[in-house]
């Protein structure tokens, strides 16, 4: 819906203009900001992570702080059952959550294109099928879906971000199906086509590069939602036991007593750091939707 | 589906003639069928094409003879074609018979009945209660789209979008259940209700009620924000329609345009994504439940999850797909009643 606007610009204006003039859009959407300045200072806490966290600090057997204990010197945001700072593990998480997240949606991302691309290509038989069978996995809840599958496919990190890809393709795909067919009834398609370009050829040359900036906006809120399927299917024991994940974190905390406990400490950071990076995602997607569709802004 | 054959109506509109409901019906229970036959393909290719040997996750930790092995592979007919296979899964399962949970020596089906109530009440309470608040309060941020009142239910409905539901749940858990600081313990911290205390007439009923509160709320807080979501879009969408100034020109006050015009027009997309959304709501419970122990299908599944018990599994996943399939199928009847131009295709 949005590169309609978009697409006919692209063409026009040379590249550069379009990714300034779209700098200069994107500054006067706080939210935008905000969101974008929350995903950077995670990012770069995860990154900067190995820097000043070592392997003693996160193994088990070789901390030595005090038990569940709540924030005090040394520890602001208190310890686990083990004796590791919760600060840290919350900092260390958000490596593995955040790239299991980018990685799912990397493949969703790739799924789902290709076979949007292909459904809105070919609209013959097999764009029919490809979209009987997008329609039936849209219809199968995804949660159980991705329970049966990652259960299925044993423990830990691979089988969730194949659980999670496999469940949440089905939106990229309508939307480039969509924007596929429109892309298709312009005119300079029609001019390749008779210039004798292939159907490969004019999927990949012509048809992807104006569809690219929809995939964008609508990957980052499949990361969005990816993140969130980590952190929920970790938390019911399907993840990797041995990694810090904030959802293993949250899993470890509920398994180990916390709640009964009282240890608000042990379980408020995770969950926060979640709904930080989550809601970053979806800030900084709306604002691109918006920027990029002037029309949504009543 | 809906979504296309309500874009369909809008050239068919002028020519008012009225197709049966019943072929209507019976197009839709064939694909719903359809639907359900897909379903069954993909929960049979999940359990059975699976890398991991069920023989072996049943005997694990057991001392156990290659004879032994030999014969539970027979008992559980893994040596058979895989067409014979399938064609036993679906028979099965259309007799109502899920398979044998290797958890709980008993059969899925009799603990998937055992499971439906309390499951069903918790979503029961929960979907009616969210549904009334996110549509009441889509309907007035929409309505005064810009407000503060649509500023701060916006954000709010965003910031809970993006909480996990698992967490929400603990957090409460540990406020009202466990206590913090001057907060006294003031609900069960799970189950759906005391073992101690009769389990029939009124102090049963109040004490199920005591422990429904914070599973219902941790999932009416996480579910709401959808439906304000969704109801202030197409109030939104109505908004600069002209039969709106036609009312208005007629002299009605600005309540009355909302309540009469704006809101049944606008209340037609958001019963799709209701219906839609009870299916999931239903996969929702999953983690809720697990949380707070509540004795239904989605705490079912998490016990599972644990051994990992494929055949209880498998059978959750069905049933949980069958009833997402139910539930769109209801929306595109109850669609059809609602509005006229669907009828008139």
């Amino acid at each position: 819906m949005s590169a309609t606007t978009l697409a006919p610009a692209a063409l026009e204006v040379p590249r550069h203009h379009a990714v300034s003039r779209f700098c200069r859009a994107y500054a006067k959407r706080p939210a935008g900001l905000v969101g974008l300045g929350l995903l950077v200072a995670f990012g770069v806490l995860a990154l900067a992570a190995p820097l000043f966290i070592g392997d003693d600090q996160l193994n088990v057997i070789k901390v030595d702080g005090p038990q569940l204990s709540p924030p005090i010197d040394g520890y602001p945001l208190g310890t686990d059952q083990a004796g590791r700072s919760v600060l840290l593990m919350v900092i260390w998480g958000a490596r593995e959550s955040l790239s299991i997240g980018i990685i799912a949606t990397v493949l969703t991302v790739i799924l789902g294109s290709t076979v949007g691309l292909l459904a809105g290509h070919y609209q013959g038989w097999v764009g029919k099928v490809l979209m009987h069978v997008t329609d039936w996995f849209i219809a199968l809840p995804s949660l159980p879906l991705a329970i049966s599958l990652s259960a299925v496919l044993g423990q830990g990190a691979a089988s969730i971000t194949i659980a999670i890809a496999v469940t949440s393709w089905t939106a990229t795909a309508r939307l480039v199906r969509a924007q596929t067919i429109a892309v298709e009834a312009r005119p300079f398609i029609e001019r390749a086509k008779v210039l004798g370009a292939g159907n490969t050829q004019i999927m990949i040359r012509h048809v992807l590069p104006n569809v690219m900036p929809l995939i964008l906006v609508s990957s980052t809120l499949t990361v969005a939602s990816a993140i969130l399927s980590e952190a929920t299917l970790t938390f019911l024991g399907l993840g990797d036991p041995t990694s810090v994940t904030w959802g293993s974190m949250l899993q470890a905390a509920f398994g180990g007593g916390a709640v009964t406990a009282g240890a608000w400490w042990y379980l408020m950071p995770p969950g926060i750091a979640i709904l930080i990076i989550v809601l970053g995602f979806t800030l900084v997607g709306r604002a691109v939707e918006h920027v990029l569709n002037p029309r949504m802004v009543n | 589906m809906t979504v296309s054959s309500l874009t369909a109506s809008a050239p068919a509109a002028k020519k008012v003639k009225s197709s049966g409901f019943l072929p209507y019906l019976g197009g839709k229970l064939v694909a719903a069928a359809v639907s359900f036959f897909v379903t069954l393909v993909i929960g049979f290719a999940i359990f059975t094409l699976m890398p991991s040997d069920p023989v072996r996750t049943l005997t694990r930790g057991r001392p156990t003879s290659e004879a032994q092995l030999a014969q539970l592979r027979i008992q559980l007919g893994l040596d058979d074609p895989l067409w014979e296979r399938f064609l036993t899964f679906v028979g099965n399962t259309f007799k109502g018979e899920l398979g044998y949970s290797w958890q709980f020596q008993q059969s899925v089906s009799s603990l998937v009945a055992d499971r439906l109530g309390p499951t069903l009440l918790l979503m029961g309470t929960a979907a009616a209660l969210s549904i009334a608040i996110g549509l009441w309060l889509g309907i007035r941020s929409g309505w005064r789209h810009g407000s503060l009142f649509d500023k701060i239910a916006s954000s709010t409905s965003l910031t809970l979008w993006s909480v996990p539901t698992f967490w929400l749940g603990m957090i409460l858990l540990v406020v009202f259940s466990v206590g913090v600081g001057p907060i006294p313990s003031l609900f069960p911290a799970g189950g759906m209700s005391e073992p101690s205390l009769p389990q029939e007439g009124w102090t049963h009923v109040v004490d199920v009620a005591r422990h429904l509160v914070l599973p219902c709320l941790t999932m009416v807080l996480v579910v709401f924000a959808q439906y304000v979501t969704v109801m202030r879009a197409s109030i939104i969408d109505e908004m600069g329609s002209p039969y709106l100034l036609t009312a208005r020109a007629k002299g009605l006050t600005d309540d009355a345009v909302r309540r009469r015009h704006a809101v049944p027009n606008a209340l037609l997309p958001s019963v799709t994504m209701i219906f839609m959304h009870l299916g999931i709501l239903v996969s929702g419970a999953i983690t809720v439940e697990a949380v707070y122990s509540w004795p239904g299908l989605g705490y079912l599944t998490y016990e599972a999850l644990k051994i990992p018990d494929l055949p209880l599994l498998q059978g959750t996943f069905i049933v949980f797909s069958a009833s997402v399939i139910i539930m769109n199928l209801l929306a595109d009847v109850v669609y059809r009643f609602l509005d006229p131009r669907v009828r008139a295709q």
